[in-house]
């Protein structure tokens, strides 16, 4: 094992020079509630860690415009605790309050799950689904990513090197707007999921859908944004010729792979099945009439 | 490869250690504050008996590197007793017969006190749920969860 260093700055202009100047692999560390497994199985062999959570904004949340601004180490449990951010996106929140024990919701981070890139990660489809944009720092400054365009494939990202993320941004909510997350897993708590779907929609005053979102989680190598389901919902109120349509698009998304876990052609069917739960409980939370 | 100096609380006394970048939280604990009721057991998180609570929130002492803690404050298992007076779950873990082997009992009861600090008076699905990233394989668990919840009823008096 090479030679570890572990560094703690204060600045995001610091964290980004160290990573950038490491000449083998340096890696962010946030919750590090991944990252310190995959140190002692040696899955990654860093040169250096760069420890965020002393940078100011990393851990927090502010509410900015009638959305909001999380700092990217801000632990699940502070989420959930927040007097306002569950009430306006119950999806996200739920999301990421599903990642594991107590313990790991005392320390998993939003970025820390979008960054170790697992097809499976919980808050990622609830991200998508919500329009979350990622605010990275890097050599060149900070730039505005799409929680979608982060994750290239299972454990890797986008993200050049040099770069992490700093903040994520939730936009501010129309009327009349509910999201939701679920995950199918064979047990009630403490596990990967088989399949999750986050749905984003706002309905009319009529309880007709004017806007949607549908993501996918673990039915492809990255976290799927699913236009096509979200086409289905848009135009309709909440029946079932427009549940079917939304099932059926979303079975065609799928590109999932056989494991433990799951089999294609289950995954496939659950993930149909989900995404008429999910987007049934984002309905709800809208308020709107039916 | 270079030593780290931190300075942290720990069970409310200032300490100083030197640690090694890869080194962890609770091999710190154990190996260089002799702290050893924390325990491993399975070094990534699944189990909880590194059960320890950091700046009031409860974590996973295995997943924290040892560096992570300058200026931090931390609580362990060896802050519940009082000189020789238990803590009100000790002595219901004892009652109730609530261990077996005890591996994995200072996680619990950790976790157990962040649940009361939080929720004096949690129901029995709070409780189940809180306690679920602590696995024992001896006892079942409905023990443990009746001396939670018989601690939690004398705490609240």
């Amino acid at each position: 094992m090479p030679s570890l260093s572990y560094l703690a700055p204060a600045t995001a202009e610091e964290a980004v020079r160290a990573l950038a100047g490491a000449a083998g692999l340096a890696k962010p560390l946030s919750g590090g509630t991944d990252l310190l497994v995959q140190l002692r199985t040696g899955r990654v062999r860093p040169e250096l860690i760069v420890d965020t959570k002393r940078i100011p904004g990393m851990i927090g949340i502010t509410e900015e415009g009638g959305g909001f601004v999380i700092g990217a180490a801000t632990p699940g449990a502070q989420l959930g605790e927040h007097p306002t951010l569950e009430k306006i996106w119950p999806g996200v929140v739920e999301a990421a309050n599903l990642i594991g024990s107590t313990q790991i919701q005392g320390r998993a981070t939003l970025a820390g799950n979008l960054c170790n890139a697992s097809p499976a990660a919980d808050s990622v489809p609830a991200m998508i689904a919500a329009r979350t944009i990622c605010v990275v720092a890097g050599p060149d400054g900070r730039r505005e990513v799409p929680v979608e365009n982060i994750c290239t494939g299972p454990g890797r990202t986008s993200l050049g090197k040099g770069e992490f993320i700093v903040a994520f941004r939730l936009p501010p909510r129309p009327p009349r707007s509910g999201d939701a997350y679920l995950r199918f897993i064979p047990r009630t708590e403490m596990d990967i999921a088989v399949v999750g779907c986050g749905v984003n929609v706002t309905l009319d005053a009529d309880g007709r859908c004017t806007d949607a979102r549908v993501a996918l989680g673990a039915v492809a190598p990255t976290a799927l944004l699913v236009p096509e389901a979200a086409a289905a919902l848009v135009g309709h109120k909440l029946d079932e010729p427009t549940l079917a349509a939304l099932d059926a698009a979303a079975r065609r998304a799928c590109k999932p792979i056989d494991d433990k876990r799951g089999t294609i052609d289950y995954r496939t069917k659950v993930a149909g099945v989900l995404a008429r739960r999910v987007a049934a409980i984002a309905f709800e939370r809208t308020g709107a009439a039916r | 490869m270079s030593k780290y100096h931190i300075s942290a609380t720990v069970n409310g006394e200032p300490v100083e250690f030197l640690c090694e970048p890869q080194e962890t939280l609770l091999d710190a604990l154990r190996d260089r504050l002799n702290l050893t009721g924390s325990k491993e057991g399975c070094g990534t998180g699944d189990c909880g008996a590194c059960s320890v609570i950091v700046d009031g929130r409860l974590m996973c002492s295995c997943l924290m590197l040892a560096a992570e803690a300058e200026g931090h404050s931390v609580e362990t298992i060896e802050s519940l007793a009082q000189g020789d007076q238990l803590h009100p779950l000790q002595q219901k873990f004892l009652e109730h017969a609530a261990l077996q082997c005890g591996f994995c009992t200072p996680g619990f009861l950790v976790a157990a006190k962040a649940l009361l600090d939080r929720n004096p008076d949690p129901t029995e699905t709070e409780t189940r749920y809180w306690l679920a990233g602590n696995l024992c394989r001896c006892t079942g668990y409905d023990k443990i969860i009746r001396a939670v919840m018989d601690a939690a009823a004398e705490l609240r008096g």
